[in-house]
């Protein structure tokens, strides 16, 4: 091996100059500018290293490089915390850098609400295994035994004689040349001081004064702006230019390459005007089926294959006296990331070599991909994470910096794309249509008998193909294999004791529009066909809801979830509907339960509301969550996380759906995708459960996974109407009351 | 090419225009202040906000060619002698953005808010945000932060 090589202190820059905002990449604290290249011979990346994931800076200060990025969920503050409380050094001290192919081990994804218990626990393993080899390295130097030293704030001191020596004096500047050892022993969770306190996000004050560098904010000298003209029918091929168009823009200037088509200018307003400008002859497309037909249509589609997802337990051959057998059938629509500023990137290709600036969340899995359509090898082709506006799985992000990568490349010159509003709701990929059928019994003492899921889901949600994007595509380029749209069959069975469950996925070749991850992919709508159906048996059975689900759970802290909110309800056990049904305005509570992909986080959520019968309309009042996401790192952006799931998920449940024609999607502004107000925001009360001693799970998505239901068994037992197809618009609210629709 | 001075966070800036319908956002944004954001071009989101003397606009449908004399604040400019407004200082207290693209527009519009009613109840702080749009959920943070620095508990 060779001599560990100096230097590896990285820091990404930004650099305001004459107004314009420059980022240049610094190396070692010192004056040279590295070049991409360089910077990635420094670095070790083999995420099986300490050094691919932590550095000893020479003055003293930490670097952490993540393959994981924060998009606001606040991994900036809870990594610094882990390895400030592993490492034992002062939070201060820690620099971060995110999601840079170059710099960065590929630690996957920022998905499936692994942000902490994938990313974070690796970071820790590799925190505790430095400081465990940082002990010995003192001992020695102070010519001690490693038992008799104190360790803070980066500082060993020997107890005895006093004698001190620092990280920096061990081995800043230096590398570790350590493998991460699995079982380096972690700090007691009884005596930390850092992990679990709600310590302040340190982007948050750059976010509220204006000094947050966004992608969207990214300069680079010489940049171009470009804006990309999507056909105006899906899968419309481009059949001629009128090129004179564009001289009514001075400085737009065109680029195409087969069916993709760009205006490029040296400002954004130009490039904007110009692709209004520019006129072009488009073929007929592909087609949409009639949007009224589409659940009609995913039912009797053939499908490639049916899969036994789940099969426990014998089947039913006979069922009690009293058993109430029941039959429902639920749809959740396509639904938009809805990202409140579109997509946007900036790339730079030139010669062999390309680097593109992304907001993507999975900047090490689209290296391959970039390279494919770039015709480049993968080590000329860097990707660095910029945070975007907020992204929820995968929205245009990774088609904006194709886009930018492809236009550069024609261009020889740095180029941003920035996508607009039309574009985004339009041509982002779309969380998939979630078609689901449940048939099951309960005995009369709440005991559930059999139960039968079937779901008709996408092929490409299954995993192994791919999302194409847009721009290599519409370009003729290798097309390129990108990510799956997450495991969106999981929690598609009930959480609580049967003799019978089964799973089956119908796998349809076709869906309209391309599907991609979206929050916690296909679990709000399994778990609210679920804990919908749940809810109707009881109802059927004429027990408690709370009731029905304490008596089949047996883990304890599902059952503790449970308990604490319907303590914090105050909820008096009878069945549903209420006493309010026949009211004008009918008040009424619901509650919902999800294990989280059934091996991590747990949830209680319920509601109360009044819906008014006249209009429709639900008014949420308050929404009670208890959760149970194991160790807590930062209690705060828990807190965060967990409301922005019950928010987000209720603005999807209750208004948000893609609308199509024929052509094309036809909800491109927020008046034709409305998305949550103020108005519409409800109290919340969350109680979270810490954990200390149990491994640390995700908070980003499950808390979505109970809202629908909650919601649902909420309206039902205020009115005693049962919503199965999402969103509840006060139009089909209104329909289902007056028993016209289901 | 027209051309005037402008005011913006208290600098005269001689702003030049080949197209009068050219949306002051874009002038913004090219003069380095990128607080203010690009959500939808069409006034509905809320994302573009900015103090035109001390009302909340849209700068995304405010075209360059009718601001002349007039005075702009944008995000970067509410500080005073290098102290956050009050908002932005709740807004930081209260940990409110998570990816925080909306929140220079809610910050402006809750200025703007409380520049006129200086007690706002609840509902006129909800009100008042109504068309400023957060996809990550931070909406109760909002509200509690304005209040707060309203000198009030939501």
């Amino acid at each position: 091996m060779g001599a560990p090589v100096k230097g590896v202190q990285l820091s990404r820059r930004a650099v305001v100059k004459g107004g314009a905002l420059t980022v240049a990449f610094m190396l070692g604290g010192a004056r040279g500018k590295a070049s991409a290249q360089g910077a990635a011979r420094a670095r070790v990346l083999d995420p099986q290293q300490v050094d691919a994931f932590l550095s000893v800076n020479a003055d003293g200060t930490v670097t952490i490089f993540s393959g994981k990025v924060d998009l606001g969920q606040g991994l900036r503050i809870a990594y610094r915390q882990i390895v400030a409380e592993e490492l034992g050094v002062g939070l201060d001290m820690i620099n971060l850098i995110e999601g840079d192919t170059a710099l960065t081990p590929n630690q996957g994804r920022t998905s499936g609400s692994n942000g902490i218990q994938r990313g974070g626990v690796q970071l820790r393993q590799a925190a505790a295994t430095a400081r465990n080899a940082l002990f010995h390295l003192a001992a020695e130097k102070l010519e001690v035994k490693a038992e008799e030293l104190d360790l803070a704030d980066g500082v060993f001191t020997a107890r005895g004689s006093g004698k001190s020596i620092a990280f920096a004096k061990l081995i800043g500047g230096r590398r570790f040349d350590l493998k991460v050892d699995p079982k380096a022993p972690l700090k007691d969770p009884a005596n930390y001081s850092i992990v679990g306190k709600p310590l302040p996000r340190p982007d948050v004050p750059a976010k509220c004064l204006g000094r947050h560098i966004y992608m969207h904010d990214f300069h680079l000298p010489g940049m171009l702006h470009a804006r990309v003209i999507r056909p105006p029918a899906l899968g419309a091929k481009l059949e001629s230019v009128d090129e004179s168009s564009l001289k009514a823009v001075p400085g737009a200037r065109l680029v195409r390459l087969k069916d993709f088509l760009a205006v490029v200018a040296a400002d954004e307003w130009t490039a904007i005007r110009g692709a209004r400008a520019l006129q072009a002859q488009w073929s007929a497309g592909t087609g949409l089926p009639a949007q009224d037909k589409l659940i009609e249509l995913l039912r009797s589609d053939p499908s490639i294959s049916d899969e036994t997802l789940e099969n426990k337990g014998a089947p039913v051959t006979t069922k009690p006296d009293g058993a109430k057998s029941l039959k429902a059938s639920y749809f959740w629509p396509m639904q938009s990331h809805a990202s409140l500023g579109p997509s946007c990137a900036a790339a730079y290709v030139r010669g062999d070599t390309a680097t593109i600036w992304t907001a993507s969340q999975g900047t090490h899995g689209n290296q391959t991909s970039f390279a494919r359509f770039l015709g480049l090898p993968k080590d000329k082709v860097r990707l660095i994470y910029f945070e975007g506006s907020g992204c929820y799985g995968m929205n245009g992000h990774e088609d904006a910096a194709a886009d930018a990568a492809i236009v550069s490349r024609a261009v020889g010159r740095p180029v941003r794309v920035q996508w607009s509003r039309e574009d985004e709701l339009g041509w982002d990929p779309k969380g998939p249509p979630q078609l689901i059928d449940i048939a099951g019994s309960m005995a009369p003492d709440g005991r559930l008998i059999d139960w039968k899921t079937e779901m008709w889901l996408p092929e490409r949600t299954k995993g192994l193909p791919y999302i194409p994007l847009l721009g290599p595509q519409a370009a003729g380029l290798d097309d390129v294999a990108g990510i799956n749209a997450g495991l969106i069959w999981q929690n598609g069975d009930p959480p609580y004791a049967a003799e019978h469950i089964e799973v089956i996925a119908h796998w349809l070749k076709w869906t309209p529009l391309r599907p991609a991850p979206l929050r916690s992919p296909g679990k709000p709508a399994n778990c609210y066909a679920v804990e919908s159906f749940v809810d109707e048996l009881a109802a059927a059975a004429g027990l408690d809801p709370v009731e029905v689900r304490l008596r089949g759970l047996k883990d304890p802290r599902a059952i503790e979830v449970l308990k604490r909110v319907a303590a914090m309800m105050q909820w008096q056990p009878r069945p549903s509907p209420g006493p309010d049904k026949t009211a004008a305005v009918a008040r009424g509570r619901g509650i919902a339960f999800t294990h989280y992909k059934h091996s991590e986080t747990y949830v209680a959520m319920g509601m109360e509301v009044a819906v008014e019968r006249a209009s429709g309309k639900i008014k949420i009042e308050t929404v009670y969550c208890a959760h149970d996401c194991g160790q807590i790192i930062n209690p705060d952006t828990v807190r965060a996380q967990v409301e922005g799931c019950i928010l987000q998920t209720l603005s999807r449940v209750l208004m948000e759906e893609v609308k199509f024609d024929r052509d094309r999607v036809t909800s491109v502004d927020w008046a034709s995708y409305p998305i949550l107000r103020f108005s519409d925001v409800p109290r919340l009360e969350i109680e979270l459960i810490d954990r200390p001693k149990e491994k640390p799970v995700g908070a980003g998505e499950a808390a979505c996974t109970a809202v629908g239901a909650a919601l649902a068994n909420a309206v039902f037992d205020a009115t005693g109407a049962r919503l199965r197809t999402v969103p509840f618009t006060p139009e089909r609210v209104k329909a289902t009351l007056e028993g016209q629709a289901s | 090419m027209a051309s005037y001075t402008l005011t913006i966070n208290g600098v005269p800036r001689q702003v030049a225009f080949a197209d009068p319908d050219q949306p002051l956002l874009y002038v913004l944004r090219s003069f380095g202040l990128t607080a203010t954001k690009y959500g939808c071009g069409v006034g509905q989101c809320g994302a573009c906000m900015v103090l035109i003397g001390r009302q909340a606009v849209p700068s995304c449908i405010t075209p360059i060619s009718s601001l002349k004399g007039k005075s702009i604040t944008t995000l970067e400019g509410l500080a005073k002698n290098g102290k956050p407004h009050p908002v932005q200082a709740a807004f930081i207290k209260e940990q409110v953005p998570q990816c925080g693209y909306c929140t220079s527009g809610i910050i402006i519009s809750a200025v703007a808010l409380l520049a006129e009613k200086r007690k706002p109840t609840e509902a006129d702080v909800r009100t008042a945000l109504d068309r400023n749009l957060c996809r990550c959920g931070t909406h109760v943070r909002v509200i509690r932060a304005v209040m707060a620095a309203a000198g009030r508990r939501a």
